[in-house]
């Protein structure tokens, strides 16, 4: 069982580059221990900026920085930094067109029993909605390195979301399948398409690989890029399949669920079913445990498509 | 020599222009701000056309954004554009001189209009010009309206716990906003001592002096160790007894009566300085 998280991940990428980038500058708001971002604040103290709990100060701050060629990331739970510095990000990162890459961390229901003001469910309909933003969510490790090694070398905001806890690994070290804002397939069946994002990819090929002793072939795509959706990805995946699934951890509203039915009704009509965290506070507990409640484990998304086929 | 007095009232003529031909604008903002404007971009700051790329220029935000027609009539001066091209085009369709500043045009270097954001943006731009060890500084304009904006303090604790010598923000104290004054509104009497209480250096002039904001932008020089705040104190809709300190006047458009009579107040009040 993999122990490392995206956020160490992420952490020592932006170490790496740090090193031999002194653009490269990473702001907290007093969140850089929830961010695992203490090293880089050790190491790097003249790249990195505090501002205490104020994350519109935060957003801004960073813009600023972008603005004179500096390289922001700015790291903040993702509950806050997607609704408290919200028109930040879409005045001074998006609409100013600043190289503002923006940290979710412990996105989703990471935070688990701290309630919904410490959940982001909403962030992905909130960040996809604002022009010029793009929104990402890297599945295990070794894709939130690829990822971002691809941001580093690009110079438009983007929003990044993380999970606070270790995931099972999707892929493997060096092999890793990866290409900038295109999907990666996971698996491939010819009965059911899924589609899933983050921390949900893993229990998606779970249940692909649970639904195949059953005699259910399914492909599972990894839509890492929510925002730009590989749209042709998608539909090329969507081809022939009786059923589309999408699973995330997030709002049923404005989420991948959406926009993989906007793409396939305009295209390639057909069954889409949306697995996702319900539009109310959900229930108490760890994400595991919240995630099997409504349906989003490896029994819960095989079950949705063997009942659906 | 440049007579800035005398040109602060030509280009409150060119905003007047700008607003009758577009039908929109921040008019008395306009007015109360231009000193400020004439002042930083002829007097205090190290920008042209010529060295807009130049990482080592000044920078400016417009906090109070919906005061851009002054933003254009300086910058249009400067050569950045044309006037004409500021007139003909203000607020029409497809334009690129749209009511707040946009930085598809050039000379202006960050989109603003939601109050609020201007200072800690100016934060991360001085910031940065102090990592990069750059001879730089920082200028951000704000409208005392906008100092109700709770992001506009979390910007002013920012700016001191970097000692950020490099920034110099303004405050356009005009007294008024869209639905009545300040004290009225919310009352912002005690900026400069908040603004001290939060560490910074405060000078308090007379806004409409072009003369006084010039003194105050080269005394800010001066300071080290922390970032300093001019209260400029202004008349909004100054230039013309028909618009000046009437709140009214927020966005009001001219009539063609009242514009007959601004536009002869301006023109008196700039031969008069000449």
């Amino acid at each position: 069982m993999n122990k490392i998280t995206n956020r160490q991940i992420a952490c020592e990428v932006l170490s790496e580059h740090a090193r031999v980038d002194r653009d490269v500058v990473v702001l907290c708001s007093d969140s850089r221990g929830s961010a695992s971002l203490a090293p880089f604040a050790k190491e790097f103290p003249a790249q990195f900026v505090e501002v205490g709990i104020a994350e519109q100060d935060l957003v801004g701050i960073a813009a600023g920085l972008a603005k004179c060629g500096k390289k922001p990331y700015a790291a903040s739970p993702a509950s806050f930094v997607s609704t408290r510095s919200y028109e930040q990000a879409k005045v001074d990162c998006a609409y100013s067109n600043t190289n503002v890459k923006l940290i979710g961390i412990s996105g989703g229901v990471s935070y688990g029993a701290l309630g919904m003001s410490h959940h982001s469910a909403q962030d992905i309909a909130a960040m996809s909605a604002i022009p010029n933003m793009r929104v990402y969510l890297p599945s295990d490790r070794f894709q939130t390195r690829c990822l971002f090694e691809a941001l580093l070398k690009d110079e438009s905001p983007a929003y990044i979301r993380l999970g606070r806890n270790a995931v099972e690994d999707v892929y493997a070290e060096g092999n890793c399948p990866f290409e900038m804002d295109k999907a990666t397939t996971v698996c491939e069946g010819s009965d059911a398409l899924i589609v899933a994002c983050g921390e949900m990819v893993k229990p998606a090929a779970d249940a692909a690989a649970l639904l195949k002793t059953q005699g259910i072939s399914a492909t599972v795509l990894d839509m890492y890029c929510v925002k730009p959706l590989d749209a042709a990805g998608l539909l090329n995946a969507a081809k022939g399949v009786k059923l589309v699934v999408t699973v995330e951890e997030h709002s049923p509203f404005g989420g991948l669920g959406s926009m993989v039915s906007q793409v396939i009704g305009a295209n390639d009509p057909k069954k889409v079913l949306n697995l996702a965290l319900p539009d109310a506070p959900v229930i108490t507990g760890t994400s595991k445990e919240v995630f099997a409640h409504y349906g989003l484990d490896a029994e819960g998304i095989a079950k949705t498509v063997r009942e659906n086929l | 020599m440049q007579n800035l007095k005398a040109l602060s009232y030509k280009l409150r003529r060119d905003v007047v222009e700008m607003i009758m031909a577009g039908k929109a604008g921040h008019i008395g903002g306009d007015m109360s701000v231009m000193e400020t404007m004439v002042s930083l971009y002829f007097h205090a700051m190290n920008i042209s056309p010529e060295n807009r790329n130049d990482p080592n220029r000044d920078m400016f935000v417009l906090s109070k954004g919906h005061c851009v027609e002054a933003l254009y009539a300086v910058l249009a001066e400067k050569g950045f554009f044309p006037i004409e091209q500021v007139i003909k085009e203000y607020s029409q369709f497809g334009s690129k001189f749209i009511g707040h500043p946009n930085n598809k045009l050039p000379g202006i270097e960050m989109n603003s209009g939601s109050l609020g954001h201007g200072l800690p943006v100016a934060v991360g731009m001085a910031l940065a010009q102090k990592m990069d060890g750059r001879p730089s500084r920082t200028y951000v304009v704000m409208g005392d309206g906008e100092l109700a904006e709770g992001s506009v303090w979390e910007g002013a604790m920012s700016a001191t716990q970097y000692a950020l010598d490099n920034l110099c923000a303004v405050v356009d104290r005009n007294r008024l906003q869209i639905s009545g004054t300040t004290e009225e509104v919310m009352h912002q009497d005690s900026v400069e001592a908040r603004f001290k209480a939060f560490g910074w250096n405060v000078l308090s002039v007379d806004g409409n002096d072009i003369d006084a904001m010039n003194a105050a932008f080269d005394e800010a020089r001066t300071v080290k160790g922390k970032p300093t705040l001019i209260v400029a104190n202004t008349v909004k809709g100054k230039g013309s007894p028909v618009m000046e300190n009437k709140a009214g006047w927020h966005h009001h458009v001219p009539t063609a009566e009242e514009y007959e009579q601004i536009m002869k107040d301006l023109e008196a009040h700039e031969k008069e300085v000449l």
